[in-house]
Formats: structure tokens, sequence, C-alpha cells
């Protein structure tokens, strides 16, 4: 592979040296230089058709790869073991009232003594979940970690796949001319892109958050599983498996739902289907999809209810996650707001606070209609933020994309000052609550202030990024360097 | 929102904070220097006033009589206490029991990690014993506590006596509405901690004692009382608890009241009030005052009895008779009264003191500062870090220069690798967990291989350590890079710069004068530190600010405010010991201060060593 990356290299400079700096000076020279860097492409298709490349190719990064999950695993048996576990399984910002460990052993101790576990108002997980611990529950601290190295093994393969259609999507536009001469420094080169992969799944392995998440044994990072596996399958193409994890993250905490958008948009686009409401194979595909969505989904309702033999776990779970009856601070906005609304209005902001999280899906999608994937990490932070339980295993999803956008870092604004507040807020949580809960000298007011700063510094990350996106994808197609009319130099500005 | 979306007004502003980076930052430390000056400046802060509407309007009415009666007990205390040699715990059993308590002991053992030379004591035992008085006018779910230590010597005899005498008063009396709980205990804090844990059934300390046989209900305020004459001058009010922790202001307005009220000079940090705030010698006074106490609150360890009872959310505060060459004496009666009135207000309560403030800085008895007026003095020094770090972002992030043909040589000044960070991170960490370990694992060791004692071995173990940590490997990041970038340590500072920020402001919420003082002398070191400062000098100016100078210069500083001054040996001794205290109180009460600075403060204080000696 390492062969097919210098001749990756090679063409890339060739072609922007050959094909954009010349054109500056003679078109005659430029003409010819693109045969040979076109002859070049083909040759490098092949070889990265190479399976033999492939395998070595595997050879070589799976070793950084399986270090770092050696690693990480380390890290979390050694953390198990300590007495921080039990301090770190109680904090309000590891562990919500969904994805709480202590109530799935509550559960677990009802499901066995024959009583529903739903009864008692204690334990709020899906009916799966549960008959998974029914099974390993002795095994829970290795299905964690599993959990956990199952989504960065899942979240590396998708990048890794999606990177190399970037980099082919970059290469055709390179050939067609579509790129504007001054963007140059916008092309992205194999070697900056050749770590993305690992570093996404370093920093889904090594962020602190996903750790405290897996040492408090939230459930949520099993959520995390699946939708890294729905994000895996989407990018690779396959419809059906899509679907199935879909409906199974959908089944697990409703607002995965969300993500259908984007698997649609980025489906469509692999197969080449136009995103246009008057053609028939559109309608024909989002079909297929809504079809195998929903019968996966009803097969998995349907398995939870004969496993249960009732329907006690809908208004437990879909109930719980709607209607948000558990006001436990935690690092989400609803538990504040709700704690001092009267109650007469309880069911309309319910309405605002729930539809907010599904409403940003349609603007976003039209926005961003040609980059599913963006869009993917759009709707994950969105549902991160919003969402009526989030814990910090939410937050540690979306950031494992953050460095398949570090080609953005040079249109981001707010990044030193958003990095510097999210810092700040996570030391400052424990440190509230301990004045609040511990010392009595501080009270709910402090530690909401700090919940709130939290949110909006995640906004501004997210809109940062979104920002950046948009602004580059403005270039590629403008230039680099804008004019105004008069010949001033522009700025962009979001508005 | 504008200034975070218009990139020209973004620009400009940057400009202006890289431009002015350094005048700024003088500016700010000045202000935040002078701020916190004013603080003690009448005019500036605010009159103390009553929140708690159930202790609002003073309507009680005091007729304690029997003053002399307490003193005759405390006599006989003091007395039964040279018999038995320690606790007369057998008399006090009886004393109680006639006075109509239910009476219950708790015996308690304690060995110390090593032997506390200032107290002269390293396996502790011994007994409290404490009486309850049933509520007669309500369900029995509140309690009030009053306690008196009993000393070894002849000290606080009159404390006891007044406390079995006021029992006595208090058991005729028939509008308790709270149990009251008389408690003598031993060994003062450590007995204080052993019946706290008793009470409230949780073992944090790893400390032997017995369970408690009775119970009142859950205790809503408590004072102890210390008093060691038959005639006083001033009552002195002691506030700051475990780590800083203060009581509601509303325990010290009552106080106040009740002084006020029956006429008895009353004191904080042993200073009284002037009325002169604006001359000099009066606002030197009032700011004397204030330091005493940010000092204090600073230390992190309890100063009275009460100290313990703040983290199990009761409010809680020490009240010391002082007996000084005034003429005008105060008898027990009176002192008495002053308590029985206190005792009375507290039992209105209908809900746990919340009402006024739990952040505060009293310049006299009668004024306080709130965290809205002393945050800000912090917040000027805080803002200096985030300048600095914004300066250095700019720096790391503008543009590298571009070479003829229009591409950018990424090559020459590629990023300095994470390891070259994260390894002095690490190293600087395990630097202090070896100064938090290795005094109280080493010492047996250190006894038998030099002639010290074993105190004597902690502390120096702890400063050999501390001054082990500037001489450690600095510059790793040759060893793994070959050679240390301009770009290596600006990430380095830039790292530390924001470590130290976050640091600092979560110590100022918990506790601001330890914050406060950490700030004013590390905030600029981590501003003017540079590798390319002159080496010499700026070592010194690093080492004098680091925070084992910081703790030595605070000793002398003390003495001083107490009017007390030390020579420069028996400075150092009390050096000595007040860090091997700070030592006890961790790993006796819990203090939070030995570990923050051996794990965090030091560490963090290392990278800047380490960005003065990168090469």
């Amino acid at each position: 592979f390492n062969k097919t990356l210098k001749l990756l290299m090679l063409n890339q400079w060739l072609t922007v040296r050959c094909v954009l700096i010349p054109r500056l000076k003679s078109p005659g020279v430029k003409r010819r230089f693109r045969i040979y860097s076109s002859a070049l492409l083909v040759l490098q298709w092949l070889t990265n058709k190479d399976y033999k490349g492939g395998e070595r190719f595997l050879v070589k990064m799976a070793a950084p790869l399986t270090l770092l999950v050696i690693l990480s695993v380390t890290i979390r048996a050694v953390l198990y073991r300590s007495s921080l576990a039990e301090v770190i399984s109680e904090r309000v910002e590891v562990v919500s009232p969904l994805t709480a460990w202590k109530r799935v052993v509550e559960g677990l101790a009802l499901l066995d003594l024959g009583v529903s576990p739903y009864s008692g108002d204690v334990f709020h997980e899906t009916p799966l979940i549960i008959y998974l611990f029914h099974f390993v529950v002795d095994y829970a601290e290795i299905t964690f970690m599993l959990a956990d190295v199952i989504t960065a093994v899942a979240l590396y393969m998708a990048v890794m796949d999606y990177n190399k259609q970037v980099f082919r999507k970059q290469k055709y536009a390179l050939e067609a001319d579509r790129y504007p001469l001054d963007c140059l420094e916008l092309i992205r080169s194999p070697k900056e892109m050749y770590y993305i992969p690992l570093k996404v799944a370093m920093f889904y392995l090594l962020n602190p958050f996903t750790i405290l998440s897996c040492v408090a044994k939230s459930t949520c990072g099993l959520n995390n599983a699946v939708i890294a596996l729905f994000i895996l399958t989407t990018i690779k193409g396959n419809v059906l498996l899509s679907a199935i994890f879909l409906s199974l993250a959908t089944y697990q905490s409703i607002y995965p739902l969300t993500l259908c958008a984007p698997a649609l948009l980025y489906l469509m686009q692999r197969q080449f289907i136009p995103v246009n409401f008057r053609r028939v194979s559109f309608w024909w595909f989002i079909a297929q999809y809504a079809f195998m969505y929903l019968g996966s989904l009803f097969v998995i309702v349907g398995l939870s209810f004969f496993l249960l033999g009732s329907w006690d776990y809908v208004p437990s779970v879909y109930g719980f996650i709607l209607s948000v009856p558990d006001l436990t601070p935690n690092i989400g906005l609803f538990w504040y707001f709700f704690a001092e609304m009267f109650e007469h209005f309880r069911l309309f902001f319910l309405c605002v606070f729930q539809i907010n999280v599904f409403f940003y899906t349609i603007p976003l999608s039209i926005k961003l209609k040609e980059h599913p994937v963006f869009l993917i990490f759009m709707q994950l932070a969105v549902i991160s933020i919003f969402k009526s339980y989030p814990t910090v295993g939410d937050i540690a999803l979306y950031m494992a994309f953050l460095p398949v956008w570090s080609h953005l870092h040079r249109f981001l604004r707010n990044i030193f000052l958003v990095s510097c507040v999210l810092l700040a807020c996570s030391a400052l949580f424990p440190v509230l609550w301990h004045l609040w809960i511990y010392a009595g000298s501080a009270n709910s007011n402090f530690y909401y202030a700090i919940t709130l700063l939290f949110n909006v510094a995640q906004i501004l990350l997210v809109s940062d990024y979104f920002y950046a996106f948009l602004r580059r994808e403005h270039h590629l197609s403008y230039g680099l360097y804008l004019k105004r009319k008069d010949g001033s130099e522009a700025t962009l500005v979001l508005k | 929102m504008g200034l975070l979306s218009d990139p020209n007004r973004r620009r400009a502003l940057i400009s202006l904070l890289t431009r002015l980076n350094s005048p700024i930052c003088v500016v700010c430390y000045m202000a935040g220097v002078a701020w916190f000056m004013g603080l003690a400046f009448e005019p500036f802060t605010l009159r103390t006033y009553m929140s708690e509407n159930a202790m609002g309007s003073t309507m009680v009415e005091e007729r304690f009589p029997a003053g002399e009666r307490a003193l005759t007990t405390g006599r006989e205390f003091s007395a039964h206490k040279k018999k038995a040699g320690g606790m007369p715990v057998d008399w006090l059993v009886k004393t109680m029991q006639a006075r109509g308590l239910e009476v219950f002991t708790q015996r308690f053992s304690r060995k110390l990690p090593f032997p506390d030379e200032n107290k002269e004591r390293y396996m502790v035992k011994g007994t409290n014993v404490y009486g309850i008085l049933r509520a007669p006018r309500a369900p029995r779910t509140e309690a009030l506590v009053l306690s008196a230590p009993c000393t070894p010597g002849d000290s606080n005899n009159q404390a006891v006596g007044l406390l079995l005498g006021l029992a006595q008063y208090f058991r005729n009396q028939i509008y308790w509405a709270k149990d009251i709980i008389f408690l003598v205990n031993e060994h003062d804090l450590i007995g204080m901690q052993a019946w706290l844990e008793g009470y409230h059934h949780t073992n944090t300390t790893g400390m032997d004692w017995s369970p408690l046989q009775g119970r009142g209900g859950s205790i809503q305020a408590a004072l102890s009382l210390e008093l060691s004459s038959d005639v006083i001058t001033s009552m002195d009010l002691v506030l700051e608890g475990l780590n800083g922790q203060l009581p509601n202001l509303d325990l010290a307005n009552l106080f106040y009241a009740f002084c006020q009220k029956i006429g008895v000079l009353c004191t904080i940090q042993g200073k009284l009030q002037r009325n002169d705030w604006d001359s000099v010698s009066g606002y030197s006074h009032s700011v004397q005052t204030m330091m005493l106490m940010v000092m204090k609150q600073a230390s992190g360890r309890p100063w009275g009895d009460h100290g313990l009872f703040l983290r199990y959310h009761i409010e809680a505060a020490s009240i010391k008779g002082i007996n000084s060459f005034r003429q005008y004496k105060t008898d027990v009666t009176t002192i008495g009264r002053l308590l029985e009135g206190m005792y009375r207000k507290l039992n209105n309560l209908l809900e746990r003191l919340h009402q006024s403030y739990f952040f505060y800085l009293m310049p006299s008895l009668s004024h306080f500062v709130s965290i809205g007026y002393y945050m800000p003095a912090f917040g000027l020094l805080a803002v200096i870090l985030l300048l600095r770090a914004l300066d250095l972002w700019v720096q790391l992030a503008t543009p590298p220069p571009r070479t003829e043909d229009g591409i950018t040589d990424k090559e020459q000044v590629s990023s300095p690798g994470v390891l070259s960070v994260l390894t002095p991170l690490v190293i600087s960490h395990l630097t202090g967990v070896a100064l938090y370990t290795l005094p109280i694992q080493f010492q047996e060791m250190a006894v038998e291989q030099f002639p010290v004692s074993e105190t004597e071995a902690v502390v120096l173990t702890a400063i050999g350590v501390y001054t082990a940590g500037l001489a450690l490997p600095h510059n790793t990041h040759r060893l793994l890079s070959g050679e240390g970038t301009e770009q290596g340590w600006r990430v380095l500072k830039l790292v530390a710069v924001l470590y130290l920020a976050v640091l600092l402001g979560c110590t100022a919420l918990i506790n601001f004068s330890l914050g406060f003082i950490l700030a004013l002398t590390l905030v600029p070191v981590a501003a003017f530190v540079t590798p390319h400062v002159p080496k010499v000098l700026s070592a010194f100016i690093l080492v004098i600010l680091s925070p084992a100078c910081t703790l030595l210069f605070s000793v002398f500083f003390f003495q001083e405010l107490q009017e007390l001054p030390v020579s420069f040996q028996e400075g150092w001794l009390l050096y000595l010991s007040v860090i091997s205290q700070g030592i006890l109180d961790h790993f006796l009460y819990g203090s939070l201060v030995y570990p923050l600075i051996a794990l965090l403060v030091y560490p963090c204080w290392l990278l800047f060593w380490n960005i003065l000696f990168w090469k």
C-alpha cells in the first residue's frame, strides 16, 4: 500500500502541478500533461483495486489500531478495578435515568423474580438490553469495553471508506477542471488524509468522556455501537443492514430516527439516483428503504413484546423519553426548565422541546443534500445537545468525527474560545455539584449556568463546523480569494 | 454574537489584544490587586443584616441566672479532670444525668500517620460524653448542638461548667422545639470527628469509634464554646472551617446582634471593630482583619471545633472568651444569657439557615464582602491567563511563510508531536504523586537512617521531593524529536496556562482565599515565562513565587498580621510545623489543601519551570 500511496501522492501533485499551474502559462503544455496524468490515474486506479495491496494495507494499519485498542482496554480495565469506578457511576453527567447501570441491575433483579422489570418506575431501558444482560451480566465489563471497541473500529472503517470516496471525487473534479485556480491550498492530499481513520478511532477510544461513560457502565455505549454500525453499513452501501441498524438505534432511543435523512441521501448518491421528487426511481428507493426499516422495526418491537409478554415497555421507555418525568439534573437543557415550569404549560413546552430535536433535519438536509456524511455528523451533534437525557457518552460519539473535518480548520472561527469553554465547563461540573449537593453553599442555578454554557459552547462548535464546511464548498466553486464588485477583498459573513 | 461572526471586527479585536497583550496583563494584575485591597474599605462593603425571617426581630428574653453556680461546676470538673488524668467520664455522666439529660458516651481511638509534635499525640484514645435534652414541644426531628472541648491542663474548665449550667437551666424551660445536644469532646477535633461520623453513620477517615447509643434529630446548627477564665473582656467569633468552608452569614449576624443587645464586646479574628474607617489606621485595621480571614481560610484547616460540622451541612461556629487587660469585664452569667438568646433564636428556625450568604469575607463583624464583590478581583487575575493563552494561540495559528511556488512548506513547521507535550505533563504529575505519597511511606526508613524524629522525617522528605522535582530531566522532547522548537514550548505553555486557569478557577470557587493567593503568585509566573528570558534571574523569581515559598511568606505574613512577629529561625520552625500540620489535616480530617498543592498545583508550576529551561 505504501507504493499505492506514493503513487497517489505523485499523481496528486502531478495533477496539481501539471493541470493547474501551467494553465496560467501555456495551454499546449497543459494538454500534454493532462494526458499524462490521466494515464497515471488509470494506473493508480488499478493499483487501488489490487487485492494484494489491500492486504498489505490491512497489515500496516491494523498494528496501530490494535495498539490503540489494547491501550484503551487497559485504561478501562484499570479504572474498573480502582475505587473511582463507583464514584464515576454515580455522576449525573455520565449516567442518566435511562442509561444507569444501577437501574439495569434493578431491572434484572425484578426480571429474575418474575415481575415485569418496568414495574416500580426504576428501569427504563429497552427489553432487548435487559435480555442481553440477562445472559452476559457476569461479563458486563467486557461487554461495555467490547461495545466501545466495536464503535471505534466501525467508525474507523467507515471513515476510511468515506475518505477514499472523497478523494476519488476530488480527483474527478480536478480532472474536469471544476475547481478554480486559486484553490490549490484547499485540495486535500492523501498524506494528511492517511491518519484520519486512526485519529477518529483514537478520538473515540481515548476521549475522557467515552472512558467515563464506559467505566460507569452506561448503556449509552451500546447505543453508540449500534449507531456506529449503522454509519458503517450506510457508508459501505449496504441498504438492508443500514435499515436494520437504523431501526435498532431508533428502537433504543427514538432520536436516531432523524438519521434516516442522511442515510437515504447517501445511499441514493451512491446508487446514482437523483434526489428529485418527480422521479419514480426516487420514490421507489424511499419506499424500499422505508419497507426494510419499518419491517425490521416491527420485528424488533414484536420480539420485545413476545419476550416480555406485555406492552409495559412502551410507556416506560418511549413515554419516559418523550414526556421527561425524571428531572434529575444532567448536562441537558430539560431538567431545570421543566422543574421551574407551571404544570399547565408543561405539555406545550414539552412539544416545543421535542420538536426542536427533529426540526433541524429538514433545513439541514436541504442545505447538505450533497454531503450526507457531514449531515450525519450534524444530526448526531443536534441529537446529543437537545435530547431529553443527554450524557457525556453521546457527546463523545459526535466528537469522534472531528478529525474527519480537520481540513476545515483554517475556516473555523471560534475553536479556541469554544474548546476553552468546553474544557472549563467539564472541570466545573463536579465542582459546582459538590458546592450544591455536599457543601450546600451553592444552589441549582450555579449548576444550571454551567450546563447552559456547556450547551452553548457545543452549539457554537457545531455551527462553526457547519459554517466552515459551507465556506470551503463556496470557495471550491468561486475561488479562494474573493473580490467585491469594486475589486476590494471580500469577506464571507454568515447571517 | 456579531463579535463572533463578523470577521473584520474579530480581527480588529484580536489584533488589539495581541498587540497590547503585555500592558493589558499588567493593568489587569494591578487592577485585581487594587480591587482586592479596596474590598476592606468600608464604603465599598455591605452592612450585615439578618436575612432569616424566623430570627429577625429580637423578641426573646434572656433570663439565665446561674453564672456563679456554673463556675463552681467548672471548678469541680477541673478537680475531677486532674484526678482522672483526662476526661472524668463517670463524673460527667453522673452530673449530666443529675441535670435530667439522656446521657451517652462514645469511645474512639485513632493512630496518627505520624506523631503530632504540636499537640504531642500519636496513639489517641478518648471518650466523648454527650447528653440530649429532648424537645418537649415538637416531634424530635431536629436538633441543636452545644459543645465544649475537654482539653488537658487547666484551660476550658469554665466552658464545661457553663455548658452544664446551661443544660440545667434549659431543662426547666418548656419552649424547646428542637433537641439540644450537650457535647463534651475529648482530643478536640479528633473527638469531634469521631462523634460526627458516629452520628451520621459515615466513616470517611478510617477511624475506630464505638457506635452512638442515642441520637437526636437532624442537626440544624452547632456552637462550640471555649472559655478559660471566670471573667472575660470580649467574645471572639471563629468561622473558618474545613477546606475554607464558612457557615451561613446569618449565624455571624445572630452572634453580633446578641452581643450588641446584651452589651458584650465582640471581635472577629481577635480584632475589635473601629469606627474611623476614613482614617489610614482604621483602613489598615480592617485590611488586617480581612487578611487574617483570608489567610485562615486559605489554610483549609478547621480553626475551631466547629470546623467539621460544616462538612455535614450543619451551620456552626466557635465562640471564644478572651480575657485581656481591659477594664471592662463581662461575667459568666452574661455569657450564659448570650448563649441562651442565641439558642432560643435558633430554636425558632423553621428550616435550615440558607437565606444569607455562604461566600463572604469579613473586614469587621458588622460588614461583609459578598462573592459578587470579591470574585472580580480573582477574575481580573484569571483573565491574564486567558489573554496569554489567546496570544499564544494567535502566534501558533499565524500561517507559516510561503515559498516561491506558492506551496506552504509544512515540513518545516510541522506541529510538535503530542509526545513532546505529553512527556513533561506526565513527568511533572508523577513528581506530584511522589510528593504526595513518599513522605508518609518513607518516614520509618528515614528515621532509621538519619537522626531525626518521625515528624521531621515527613516534613524534610516532603521538602526534599519538592526540591528534587526541580532537577528532573526537563528536555525530554530533545530525546524524542531531536530539537526543541519554538512551536514546541508554545504548545506546552498554552496547555500549562489553560490548565492553570481551570485549576485556579475551580479552587477559587471552593475556597476563594486559596485560589486568590495562588493566583497572586502563579499568574505572573505563567504570564512571563518563556525560554528567552534571562535564565538565572527568572529561575530565582520562579522559585520565589513557587507554592512552597508562597507558604513560607504566608507564615511570616500571618505572624505579622497577628502582631506576633517572629525571627527567621522561629519562622522556619513554624514553617516546618505548618507543613506537618497540613499533611496531618489531610489524613485526619480530609482537608484538601495538601493533595491539591501536591497533585495539581505543584505539577502545574513544574510545567512553567520546564518551559524556562526549554532548549
